[in-house]
């Protein structure tokens, strides 16, 4: 008698699974597809991989503040006016609120209140203050990802995946299947990739403890391990998911994730945000000779 | 030891080490072909360059005068040529007195030792147009231009002189903002890596020196607009057979921040890469800049493909720059000390 069912069951399951699929592209056929969601898409191939060349951006305000934020005025309204003021913006992470330790949430908002304040006289607190993106410092996974720029990646058929980001003229070399240790910890870490169907895995290790995640002051320790999913879902769109753990910060691993949107300008191409230049007066102004008593 | 090239080199040396992308020499020579070898190709067809390089040599860009008639040294004068080269690049030096001895050590830990070896060719420059081996002459300079250069020329003298006034009077590479990143690559103490990405339409070259890449188009786009420049100019390019060929333009219009100084609205460079073994890239690179030289010249320099295994590094050079503060602190203190810049040498 099972066996009857089971004859009849299969069928059965096979005509819904079709009218699932004839629902989904019947739903987004000739209409603006729902926020959030993507017909059915496989990509194109490359090398026998998904094909994920293209200049990418996301367009969340995470770099403000991963988590919910309202708009707020720049650190110095009274010069910048409305200029330096962040646009408001819900959080990309899951569940809305990153699980911090009691401690670090405390770090966390003094981070904040000195994001604008640095100190280069002593080598050794030379990272202590002030928000990283402030120094124009390379920016870290995953900020890269949604800093307000676009960013390249360069995918062909060798071990190696190039991702450039325009700010700063970072840079960020992808090794596909690489099993070794890190040799050395960096700014943009040591970035391992492997495929999962169609999503780029990106297994990140060996940051520099002191990249943020944001303006905000959210911060890591050494202990920071990203995995990131680069996943095709349209020919204009990658979702981009990362997890985030880090057991001297977090109570546990916690995930951020949104889309990100290849750039369709004719000619589009990654323009030079060298910003060295820009806080260098910040920096070193104050190194800078004093004009003498005799010439004042 | 001989000195028979010594004292021309030196000479060619101290100018290499003051400005700091300026080196490197040439003869030009059909590639050598070996019958079992061709070019691989990409999946998509595109002559196949990637991999890491390194361009590290002692080779100087210009030839020396010491051995001005030689373009093409013999097994035995490269020898030497290379020793000489080595001595002048290394600590091995003794001569300026304990201050000099202690900064060549300092810098002997950073040398790639690639860089003292001369190319496997044994040319005496890398330049091999014009024949002589030399940078052309300069054609007379405008006013505004010689008053730029002097005044450069007053921020280097107070920086070897450890006074200067502010962190613009260094050099962008002191600045960590171009250093050999910018074309042409010329070879210098480390970070000689170069890591060429490929994709359909694009050729990458990340340098390690810093970390801008150029992502290079090849789909025949015009350049961007003139009103729009850029440190590393805008690159485009294209393949000649096996050879890519790449046309920079639009470099920055501060006047000096370029390659020898040229006059970034004229200044012009076109790049060859050819894969000439498994093993081997030419890399040649051709300057013009009617506001600057009088006529254009051409260098070459071999890359190595190395192991795959010796992995290119971030260089995360302005996040770590201490040596800025530690410079400008010091300038000021020299200062309070009544220290001043020697006065320059009229006849140099």
């Amino acid at each position: 008698m099972r066996r009857r069912f089971r004859r009849v069951l299969i069928p059965v399951g096979l005509g819904a699974a079709s009218v699932l699929v004839w629902l989904v592209v019947t739903a987004t056929a000739g209409q603006a597809p729902a926020a959030g969601r993507f017909p059915p898409y496989k990509a194109p191939r490359l090398a026998g991989h998904a094909d994920l060349n293209g200049v990418w951006q996301a367009f969340v305000t995470a770099n403000w503040d991963l988590q919910d934020h309202e708009a707020q005025p720049g650190p110095q309204p009274e010069v910048m006016g409305a200029y330096g003021a962040g646009p408001a913006g819900q959080s990309v992470v899951e569940g809305g609120e990153i699980p911090y330790q009691p401690w670090a949430l405390a770090k966390r908002k003094e981070n904040f209140e000195k994001r604008m304040m640095v100190d280069v006289t002593d080598d050794k607190k030379w990272h202590d203050l002030g928000d990283p993106e402030l120094k124009c410092y390379m920016p870290g996974v995953p900020r890269a990802t949604y800093m307000p720029f676009p960013f390249q990646i360069v995918q062909g058929s060798g071990d190696y995946i190039l991702i450039a980001y325009e700010f700063t003229s970072t840079t960020r070399v992808i090794r596909m299947n690489w099993k070794k240790e890190a040799p050395a910890d960096a700014w943009m870490g040591w970035s391992r990739g492997r495929w999962e169907s169609d999503t780029l895995v990106v297994d990140v290790t060996d940051l520099r403890e002191q990249t943020w995640f944001d303006r905000a002051g959210d911060f890591h320790s050494d202990a920071l391990h990203v995995v990131e999913r680069y996943t095709p879902v349209s020919p204009y769109h990658l979702m981009y998911e990362a997890t985030i753990e880090d057991p001297k910060v977090f109570t546990r691993p916690w995930k951020i994730s949104f889309p990100l949107y290849r750039r369709m300008e004719e000619h589009i191409q990654l323009l030079e945000f060298k910003c060295v230049p820009f806080t260098e007066e910040l920096l070193f102004g104050r190194l800078r000779k004093q004009p003498s008593r005799a010439n004042r | 030891m001989s000195r028979r090239f010594a004292s021309s080199i030196g000479a060619a040396l101290v100018a290499a080490v003051v400005s700091f992308p300026a080196m490197a020499g040439q003869a030009r020579k059909p590639p050598p072909k070996s019958a079992a070898w061709t070019v691989p190709h990409t999946p998509w067809g595109d002559p196949d360059l990637q991999g890491v390089w390194n361009d590290a040599t002692s080779t100087p860009l210009a030839r020396p005068d010491g051995v001005s008639d030689k373009p093409v040294l013999t097994d035995e004068e490269a020898a030497e040529f290379q020793r000489e080269l080595a001595y002048g690049l290394t600590r091995d030096r003794r001569d300026g007195g304990a201050q000099a001895d202690v900064n060549r050590a300092y810098n002997e830990h950073w040398m790639d030792a690639r860089r003292l070896t001369v190319t496997k060719d044994h040319r005496t420059s890398l330049i091999v147009d014009p024949p002589d081996g030399k940078i052309p002459p300069l054609v007379p300079l405008s006013p505004e231009r010689q008053q730029a250069r002097a005044a450069r020329a007053g921020a280097a003298a107070r920086f070897a002189a450890g006074l200067p006034e502010s962190h613009e009077e260094l050099s962008l590479a002191v600045r960590c903002i171009i250093r050999t990143d910018s074309p042409p690559y010329l070879p210098t103490i480390y970070n000689n890596d170069f890591q060429i990405f490929q994709s359909p339409g694009y050729v990458a070259i990340a340098p390690e020196m810093i970390h801008s890449a150029r992502i290079i188009p090849l789909d025949g786009r015009p350049h961007i607009r003139s009103t729009l420049r850029q440190w590393l100019g805008d690159s485009r390019g294209r393949w000649d057979g096996n050879t890519l060929v790449v046309e920079t333009s639009n470099f920055r219009t501060d006047d000096g921040v370029i390659f020898q100084n040229a006059d970034p609205a004229t200044y012009r460079i076109t790049e060859r890469f050819t894969r000439v073994g498994a093993q081997t890239i030419h890399y040649e690179f051709t300057v013009e800049d009617p506001h600057t030289w009088t006529r254009p010249w051409t260098a070459m320099i071999p890359w190595t493909r190395i192991d795959p295994a010796e992995q290119m590094y971030e260089y995360g050079c302005h996040e770590d720059n201490f040596d800025i503060v530690h410079l400008l602190h010091g300038a000021r203190i020299r200062e309070k000390n009544g220290e001043t810049v020697p006065k320059r040498n009229p006849e140099r």
